[in-house]
């Protein structure tokens, strides 16, 4: 009885915290949800942040010039940084980044299911940069102020990127939009491709969301799914505008009253279809990534090897 | 023939196809490090390809731009090393073509350095800073890989007896480098193989790799004449040139 009056103190105390801003830092107490959640949430970042290397390294190799090529291969290789660092962060938790890693290929750990559509033409690298992109951010500047200091923290780095990564996407889009007419089909099919899986991005309605409440009570979250999304609309259709794109949905229509788009209906089905494997490239994708995992565990097994070697070595020269 | 302007398409295609290949193992690494870390030497490489293939179009003087270089050329006009154009195999393959080549590229950049042209000299400088991590990178791979389990030893020797035959290709010296040489536009090459061979002695000494008995050199990339490989490495870097020809990007 005295444990649990014990708990329920160090809950309040938590929860004060929490409630006057003061960051949870890795060796504070917090209650065990809230830590689950946490691992939870950061390593499904993780984890996109490594698949989605894939849609996008699809086209490297066939980037039109060397500059896009270039900067492609930068924003590549960001998304394998932010990985590295959001695994990190699970770490600070408990979490082992190889357990999390297994999760993902035993289909136990989810990611961004915008992930699971193929990029078909160089125009995805265009639209993936500006909605996808343009989408993470919209879903994580908040984070940065979430009450978890390791993840705020890596937040504020990843934020920075992603924001290049969007302006590189929307730059690809505006070239497209101001070439040819096979530049511009190519422009307007990408956006018709991405425009509602984008939108899917933020997750399930709010009256469907399961996490929502307690993440916002615990500042993880700041804002619920529904406003994220109407922001990422109110943002985007201004842009789509600029450059003579058109996004593909009948119903948008200015609403002066609520001062932001309506729009129409999200097909919830496909959503959760995809989220549940079916989407077009669920299996391609996590059988890439477990691939090459057994691929290298041959490379990771001799540098194990290898550095044993050494210590023992080093041990046999000091004594 | 222009000989600066050869000698600049060699260098740059050295870097473009190994830049290519390295940009192939994106998001296939064995650990998420060295997916950055490929990533990274590729896109260094593709940097040095970008001002080697602007100053060849300079020196050229017909108008042609670095994307015009890189991206609208056949087949046997591509000067690369056929060592560069080797897949990537396994990891081991991978690090050892990447160690042959880094161990080469250092002492080459550190020559070029004096070049006389001072375009080539500034090119060299930038490029040798990277090389230098390059080398490290790679060489400290062979080490672990050479000197890490039975089977890690295995395979990259194995890799090491694959590509020892395309190391040779380096070190050809024809008439672009002699007429360079001569009009004092390329510094002397002099000791740049015996540097190379003994940083690869130092470095396999220590992975406890043997060199294959196997003298047989196998040329051709630097006359144009390529393995089977090229074609298909070409025909992905080329497509969106060749689908869409003359449009902006």
């Amino acid at each position: 009885m005295k444990k649990e009056q014990d708990i329920s103190e160090l809950e309040r105390k938590f929860q004060e915290k929490i409630d006057q801003d003061i960051k949870i830092e890795p060796k504070d107490w917090m209650p065990d949800n809230y830590r689950k959640t946490l691992i939870r949430q950061i390593s499904q970042h993780a984890h996109s942040e490594v698949v989605g290397m894939l849609p996008e390294g699809n086209w490297i190799t066939r980037a039109p010039n060397l500059r896009r090529k270039a900067v492609l291969l930068a924003k590549v290789q960001d998304e394998a940084g932010h990985g590295l660092y959001l695994y990190s962060a699970t770490e600070t938790l408990g979490a082992d980044r190889e357990d999390c890693i297994d999760d993902l290929h035993s289909g136990k750990a989810k990611y961004s299911s915008i992930f699971n559509y193929p990029t078909l033409t160089w125009a995805d690298m265009g639209a993936v940069g500006w909605l996808v992109d343009g989408a993470a951010i919209m879903n994580q500047v908040p984070l940065c102020r979430c009450s978890y200091g390791p993840y705020a923290r890596a937040m504020v780095k990843v934020c920075k990127e992603e924001s290049f990564h969007q302006r590189q996407g929307y730059e690809i889009m505006m070239a497209l939009a101001a070439g040819s007419v096979e530049q511009k089909e190519m422009a307007q099919d990408a956006l018709n491709r991405f425009w509602w899986p984008s939108l899917m991005m933020f997750g399930p309605p709010d009256e469907d969301s399961k996490h929502t409440k307690q993440s916002m009570d615990w500042r993880i979250k700041r804002h619920s799914n529904d406003e994220l999304r109407q922001m990422m609309v109110d943002i985007t259709v201004p842009q789509a505008e600029a450059i003579g794109l058109t996004i593909p949905d009948a119903d948008l229509k200015w609403n002066e009253e609520k001062g932001g788009y309506d729009y129409g209906e999200i097909d919830w089905d496909e959503f959760w279809n995809v989220v549940k494997g079916n989407g077009p490239c669920n299996k391609d994708r996590i059988d890439t990534r477990r691939k090459a995992k057994e691929n290298g565990a041959w490379v990771r097994e001799a540098a194990n090897a290898h550095a044993e070697k050494r210590k023992a070595r080093k041990l046999r020269r000091a004594s | 023939m222009n000989s600066l302007f050869e000698y600049l398409i060699r260098l740059g295609d050295d870097s473009l196809i190994l830049g290519h290949r390295l940009s192939e193992w994106c998001g296939h690494g064995p650990v998420l490090e060295e997916d950055i870390a490929m990533t990274n030497i590729s896109l260094d490489l593709i940097g040095q390809t970008t001002s080697i293939f602007e100053y060849a179009g300079k020196v050229e003087g017909k108008g042609r731009s670095e994307d015009d270089i890189a991206f609208l050329r056949y087949q046997k006009d591509y000067k690369n090393l056929l060592l560069v154009e080797r897949p990537n195999g396994d990891f081991g393959v991978t690090m050892m073509r990447q160690f042959l080549f880094d161990a080469f590229r250092k002492p080459l950049f550190e020559r070029l350095v004096n070049a006389s042209d001072a375009q080539l000299s500034a090119i060299a400088a930038k490029s040798l800073k990277e090389t230098i991590y390059h080398l490290r990178h790679s060489s400290e791979w062979i080490i672990r890989l050479g000197d890490g389990t039975e089977e890690s030893h295995q395979r990259i020797q194995d890799a090491l007896d694959e590509l020892w035959k395309y190391t040779a290709e380096m070190f050809v010296e024809d008439e672009v480098d002699e007429s360079l040489l001569a009009d004092g536009i390329l510094p002397s090459m002099k000791g740049l193989k015996e540097e190379w061979m003994a940083t690869v002695n130092s470095v396999l000494e220590q992975a406890t790799l043997t060199i294959p008995t196997n003298n047989w050199e196998q040329h051709g990339g630097r006359n144009g004449k390529h393995s089977e490989h090229l074609g298909f490495i070409l025909t992905e870097l080329q497509y969106m040139q060749r689908a869409y020809p003359g449009m902006e990007w």
